[in-house]
């Protein structure tokens, strides 16, 4: 062994997870699972160590075996068709999915696959996107074997329904175009207007002119394409009879610009150029920032990436089809944690399907030969076969999630934001400024009437305003996202921030949705005992008997188990080394016809029942705390889909005015969310499974919370890593702070168009005052939103 | 003045440069995967083949 025997845990060689119930020692090395040991030597054959050596134990376990055939259905040409993106005579381009891709050795690896085996040509990783593009020759090696050569090395294809009618989102550069343009373009004319500001030789006329008329050409790719980006917006706006906040920017473009011109041509001064080019340059900046976005999330998955691409059907011979091909009457044959694509009876075999995903239940349901089983859960245990009865399309998961009220696009608009509200006060503000420099100039001196009312527009520009609001936007996006919580866009803070009601689900969410915390009452037990428990429960797939058998932390799989028998939904039995093992509900076990309150299972050696083990659900790390700060500032409500048996415990935490409900259907989370709307509140909905995605949609701001923000989740305004929910009330915070410092920087850009417009409505803003002004503007709204927000960040001990 | 329009023209150009420079790199991909080219120029020159144990 490589390490010394200090450490009681064996760490993986491969995927550093600890070895629990069994080590295998080869190679000098220690694997937890026969799976990583595997991965190992097809890795060691090829002389691919250096996938261990770039990071330590970079493997993902492989505990979980991948079923042998599961890849069959990429034998079939209609289906391979819908995945490939280029084929030729000799070469096939395909792009996998690879959830598991996670660090450096997992590049390596990848784009070395050509060494595994020669009929890969290349493979490049997008470790953003957590893709491969292979590329590889079809003659030799199938699209299927491509996928296996993957699992085998730990890295299994996530290829689901989604990936028929994919279409690859066209990441957006005009925007960089448009920045790299107004960028130089800016830098140029400034460079060009120095001369004039330090006081350039007016016998040099010539020299002059040639500077002002490279300024104005040097300004139209700023004009007519970089800042197109405002007019498109400020267009939209004003065609819903709305003024948003890039309205007055167009308007200040728009005049800057046309003064700038006529200044040039009258041969009266060099305009303003430089500013205006500046300007547009920093706002692009500002958006860009604001709007990079998280290509690796997708806040808009629906079911369909949820579904298998392909099940087995099994009406005369066995074969795979894909998914929309399954008609009504067909057999399905459903392998052990599959997922049951489409409403129909059980017909062989014994279910037991998790539906927690689905339905909220935290326990998997038992099903009988015969009973009605619908899609959306998954089957643990054996595999079972089913008869359709009601087309995938024509299921109650889809159904449900093709509901109306599922499917109202989240219409909050953009109307309500504060910072339009401002911008649009501020317009009205700054066009009666202008038209009264005008007047004013119109009695006195009517040959500055030109000059004092475009410099009011000029000057009064929302430049800052805009700037403080998307650099600040930028910068708690980028805080939250540091942090694990990923919002959908800037919008989104500011509804975080507006919220009275936070509604949470409990299966999943607030909870882990494993049975992991377990209390043993009763007699001691003895290790002898506590091994033949283990041998006993190892033999259900039942979630319970599985935490028992962990929690035993004992290794049973040497004692001999005879007369096993598991009765559904009641326990297990066997004969165990010569004694009698029951393990079981209380009915099951002691007799007892009372009815049970708990989740609680008994145990009995030789009729002699020892004790009980009670369970329940996991609440994640620090849930109590948050739940606790959160009442004092808003109310809170839980929405469960499961059953009551933590009603107690959680109206105690909450309050006893919480609203606390079970046996929610997802119609119900939906209708209890438009109830409390309707009463006024700004409600946030928190939830994980399907049963929420209603919701989530319905809720002012729904967030989904995953173990994996690569896992499958419902549609939602923002995803939040489960291990981070406890820091959700310092998230609240920081999207307050938000408006705050927008507020503060606004009214720093106020000072500075007061100090311009005293210029301005004296008709004698000359282009240098406005060359320093508008930078020095900017970089203080910079620091100001750069620095507040991390401060407040830093206050609120985020990262 | 005619040697300050040369090095107008000169600078202009140079700046031009770099424009096109930015464009091309948008226009390559460079900014579609910020996270990959990183890791991936580590890797260039390990050496081809080896194996865990006993290789040496």
């Amino acid at each position: 062994m490589d390490k010394p025997t200090t450490s009681t845990t064996i760490q993986c060689y491969h995927c550093g997870e600890a070895c629990i119930d069994k080590t295998i020692h080869i190679y000098e090395k220690d694997f937890c699972c026969e799976g990583c040991k595997l991965v190992y030597e097809i890795l060691n054959q090829n002389g691919m160590c250096d996938y261990y050596a770039i990071s330590k134990n970079p493997g993902l376990s492989q505990r979980i075996k991948v079923r042998e055939n599961k890849f069959a259905f990429l034998d079939d040409e209609k289906i391979t068709q819908s995945l490939i993106s280029f084929k030729n005579e000799n070469q096939t381009h395909i792009t996998f999915y690879l959830p598991q891709i996670h660090c450096s050795s997992c590049l390596w690896l990848l784009e070395n696959l050509h060494r595994l085996n020669e009929n890969i040509i290349s493979s490049k990783v997008n470790f953003t996107r957590k893709e491969a593009d292979i590329i590889f020759t079809h003659k030799n090696i199938s699209v299927r074997k491509v996928a296996e050569l993957l699992t085998s090395v730990g890295y299994e294809p996530y290829i689901s329904l989604n990936n028929i009618h994919q279409v690859k989102p066209k990441l957006n550069k005009s925007k960089l175009y448009k920045m790299g343009i107004a960028g130089f373009c800016f830098a140029n004319i400034m460079l060009l207007s120095f001369p004039e500001y330090l006081g350039i030789d007016t016998k040099e006329q010539n020299l002059i002119t040639v500077f002002r008329w490279l300024s104005l050409l040097l300004s139209l790719p700023v004009v007519f394409y970089s800042a197109s980006e405002f007019y498109i917006s400020a267009w939209k706006s004003i065609k819903h009879k709305f003024l948003n906040i890039d309205a007055p920017i167009v308007l200040a473009v728009f005049v800057t610009f046309g003064r700038s011109v006529f200044d040039i041509l009258t041969n009266a001064g060099s305009g303003y150029l430089d500013s205006m080019s500046g300007i547009v340059f920093f706002m692009l900046v500002g958006r860009i920032l604001q709007d990079k976005t998280y290509e690796e999330l997708s806040f808009e998955r629906d079911y369909t990436s949820y579904f298998p691409i392909a099940v087995t059907r099994i009406n005369n011979n066995q074969e795979t089809v894909s998914l929309p091909d399954i008609a009504l009457n067909d057999t399905l044959l459903i392998h052990n944690q599959e997922l049951i694509p489409a409403d129909g009876i059980l017909t062989r075999g014994k279910a037991l399907i998790d539906y927690s995903f689905v339905t909220g239940e935290s326990l998997p349901v038992e099903k009988e030969m015969g009973e009605i089983i619908y899609a959306g859960g998954k089957q643990i245990g054996s595999n079972i076969e089913m008869l359709v009865i009601k087309e995938v399309a024509q299921s109650y998961l889809t159904k449900l999630w093709n509901r109306d009220e599922f499917k109202q696009a989240t219409t909050k608009e953009e109307r309500y934001s504060f910072v339009h509200f401002i911008a649009r006060f501020f317009t009205w503000i700054v066009l009666f400024l202008s038209i009264a420099s005008a007047l004013y100039w119109w009695v006195v001196n009517p040959d500055k009437i030109w000059a004092a009312a475009t410099a009011v527009l000029i000057v009064a520009c929302p430049c800052a305003l805009l700037l403080s609001n998307t650099f600040t936007n930028g910068n708690i996006l980028r805080i939250l996202s540091r942090n694990h919580l990923y919002l959908r866009n800037a919008q989104k803070i500011e509804e975080i921030a507006s919220i009275n009601y936070i509604v949470f689900d409990k299966t999943g969410t607030l909870t882990t949705g494993r049975y992991q915390d377990i209390s043993y009452g009763g007699k001691p037990l003895s290790k002898s005992i506590l091994k033949k428990l283990a041998a006993l429960a190892s033999q259900s797939m039942h979630p319970m008997s599985r935490a028992v058998a962990a929690w035993t932390n004992e290794n049973g799989t040497h004692l001999k188990v005879t007369a096993f028998e598991e009765v559904t939904g009641k326990g297990i039995e066997a004969i165990v080394d010569g004694e009698l093992i029951t393990l079981g509900s209380r009915e099951f076990v002691t007799g007892s016809k009372l009815p049970e309150l708990e989740s609680a299972i008994y145990l009995s050696v030789e009729g002699d029942v020892l004790g009980k083990f009670n369970f329940r659900n996991q609440y994640r790390d620090n849930i109590p705390t948050l739940i606790r700060q959160l009442r004092k500032k808003y109310k809170v409500a839980i929405l469960s889909g499961d059953n009551s048996g933590e009603k107690n415990y959680l109206q105690e935490l909450l309050g006893v005015n919480a609203h606390i409900l079970f046996h929610q259907k997802p119609e119900d989370k939906l209708g209890i969310i438009k109830k409390l709307q309707q009463e006024g509140n700004r409600v946030m909905m928190i939830g994980d499974g399907l049963n929420d995605a209603g919701a989530l949609k319905q809720a002012d701001i729904g967030i989904a919370v995953a173990e994996n923000t690569n896992n499958f989740t419902p549609a939602s305004d923002g995803i939040l890593e489960a291990a981070k929910l406890h820091l959700l009330n310092q998230f609240i915070q920081l999207s307050k702070a938000n408006k705050r410092i927008v507020m503060a920087s606004f009214i720093v850009s106020i000072l500075y168009n007061i100090v311009g417009n005293y210029f301005a409505v004296q008709a004698l803003l000359s282009p240098m005052i406005a060359a320093i002004l508008m930078p020095i503007s900017s970089i203080s709204i910079l620091i100001i939103t750069f620095g507040f927000s991390n401060l407040s960040a830093w206050k609120m001990k985020l990262k | 003045m005619s040697v300050i329009i040369l090095l107008l023209i000169a600078s202009i150009s140079v700046a031009s440069l770099f424009l096109a420079a930015f464009i091309w790199s948008v226009k390559s991909g460079q900014y579609d995967d910020e996270k990959s080219p990183p890791m991936r120029m580590l890797f260039d020159d390990k050496p081809g083949f080896t194996t865990d144990n006993n290789n040496n």
